[in-house]
């Protein structure tokens, strides 16, 4: 049997040196976009409490958020999973999401049951 | 070629057998599953990290507070360090992409050259980890309690914390209420007449960090230091080490005449997602 991995997709994994230039800069574009971001976080993490203090709640949120978009870029276009066809794309991210929406979900209302519990008997 | 024709095939004659639907080689997609279920690992951690972070009632130590040193360097750089680290780890991401698609433009000398730059950067990052690790193990001098459960911070010019109360400079400093490690406000530093009773009368004296406990917080909080940067470190290891067996066969030539460097894409596909790891713990661990 042919190995598929050699002989029939993959051989469709080559592009032009035109493509690969227009590559190259969406890669640095995103580069940047992921270094701004990541500078805000540090930035905000070490000094938001001198810029605006009591907005700790507005902070976390937008950390997450933030977090949220760096991470989308990195599965989106470094690994190129934007690129793949949609029923790949749906297997990976789906399953995935379905089962970490519902740990976070419980592990907070848990916790906050727990925290009472601690409060009240400790 | 058999990607483009399958995208104008109808899902009847997709499913019917003979191709792959996803229309991708089982290297990758095996990959794909792999990430995954190691996401969900990582996942786990982070979330039971968050559990006992919002259900403790003891004082939760901040990142910006704890992680504020840089080598070769005295004063307070809050996060600067983490963020190098993640500069390192992302730039080496970027640098695989690049090894990535040079070798679709079958560009042997590209791959070398980026792979390699990809293999320095988590070397560098690994480094970086295990400077970090003993730092924080080694602590910042430490703090005692007295009996009465105050906490006090104890100071000395040289950071000796094996027999701190001889070393020049000797003093202790009140720590705030229910806290680690923010001194109180308007707390004179005790003299050192002061500051040797207390130490004599000390309840305890918790010095770094250690499996039991910490100067910084909870034990938890060590304890869930320890392992999820470890178990992350521990991926980048062995993904330093399998860009370096790929990097030899690029060098070799194996994929050169195999036709096509699919095998830099799939070792990729992994460091992309160890640097994605890396930016879930940094938001969770270090800035939240």
């Amino acid at each position: 049997m042919l190995r598929d991995d050699i002989i029939e997709y993959s051989l469709d994994a080559h592009h032009s040196e035109e493509a690969g230039r227009k590559m190259r800069r969406k890669i640095w574009l995103v580069t940047l976009f992921l270094a701004v971001i990541t500078t805000v976080e540090v930035a905000l993490g070490a000094y938001w409490k001198e810029w605006m203090p009591d907005s700790w709640g507005m902070v976390k949120w937008t950390f997450v958020v933030l977090t949220l978009v760096k991470a989308t870029y990195i599965v989106m276009s470094f690994m190129h999973l934007g690129d793949e066809r949609r029923n790949i794309r749906a297997i990976i991210l789906l399953p995935y999401a379905l089962f970490i929406l519902y740990l976070v979900f419980i592990a907070i209302f848990e916790s906050n049951y727990v925290h009472q519990i601690w409060v009240r008997f400790l | 070629m058999a990607g483009d024709a399958s995208k104008a095939l109808s899902n009847d004659v997709l499913w019917g057998g003979g191709r792959s639907p996803f229309s991708i080689s089982y290297g990758k997609m095996m990959m794909w599953f792999f990430l995954v279920s190691d996401a969900l690992t990582f996942s786990g951690l982070l979330v039971a990290y968050g559990f006992v972070r919002h259900s403790t009632t003891d004082a939760w130590p901040i990142g910006e507070e704890v992680f504020r040193a840089l080598p070769f360097l005295h004063g307070s750089y809050p996060l600067i360090y983490v963020a190098l680290m993640t500069a390192i780890l992302i730039f080496s991401s970027v640098t695989m992409v690049l090894a990535v698609e040079a070798g679709h433009r079958m560009d042997k000398k590209g791959v070398i050259k980026w792979l390699f730059l990809t293999v320095l950067g988590g070397a560098f990052f690994v480094g970086s980890q295990a400077w970090e690790w003993s730092h924080f193990i080694h602590g910042g001098g430490g703090y005692i309690t007295t009996t009465d459960g105050a906490k006090y911070w104890v100071h000395n010019d040289t950071h000796d914390t094996h027999d701190p109360s001889n070393a020049p400079g000797f003093h202790l400093e009140k720590a705030k209420d229910g806290h680690y490690l923010i001194p109180e406000e308007g707390a004179p530093h005790l003299d050192h007449a002061a500051s040797l009773k207390l130490w004599n009368e000390r309840a305890s004296y918790v010095d770094g960090a250690n499996m039991v406990h910490n100067e910084y917080g909870p034990p938890q909080y060590a304890n869930f230091f320890f392992f999820i940067t470890g178990f992350h470190g521990f991926h980048v290891f062995s993904g330093v080490i399998i860009n370096i067996i790929v990097l030899i066969m690029v060098v070799q030539g194996v994929f050169h005449r195999r036709g096509h460097y699919e095998m830099v894409e799939k070792a990729g596909l992994y460091w992309h997602f160890v640097d994605l790891v890396w930016v879930f713990v940094f938001t969770f661990f270090y800035l939240l």
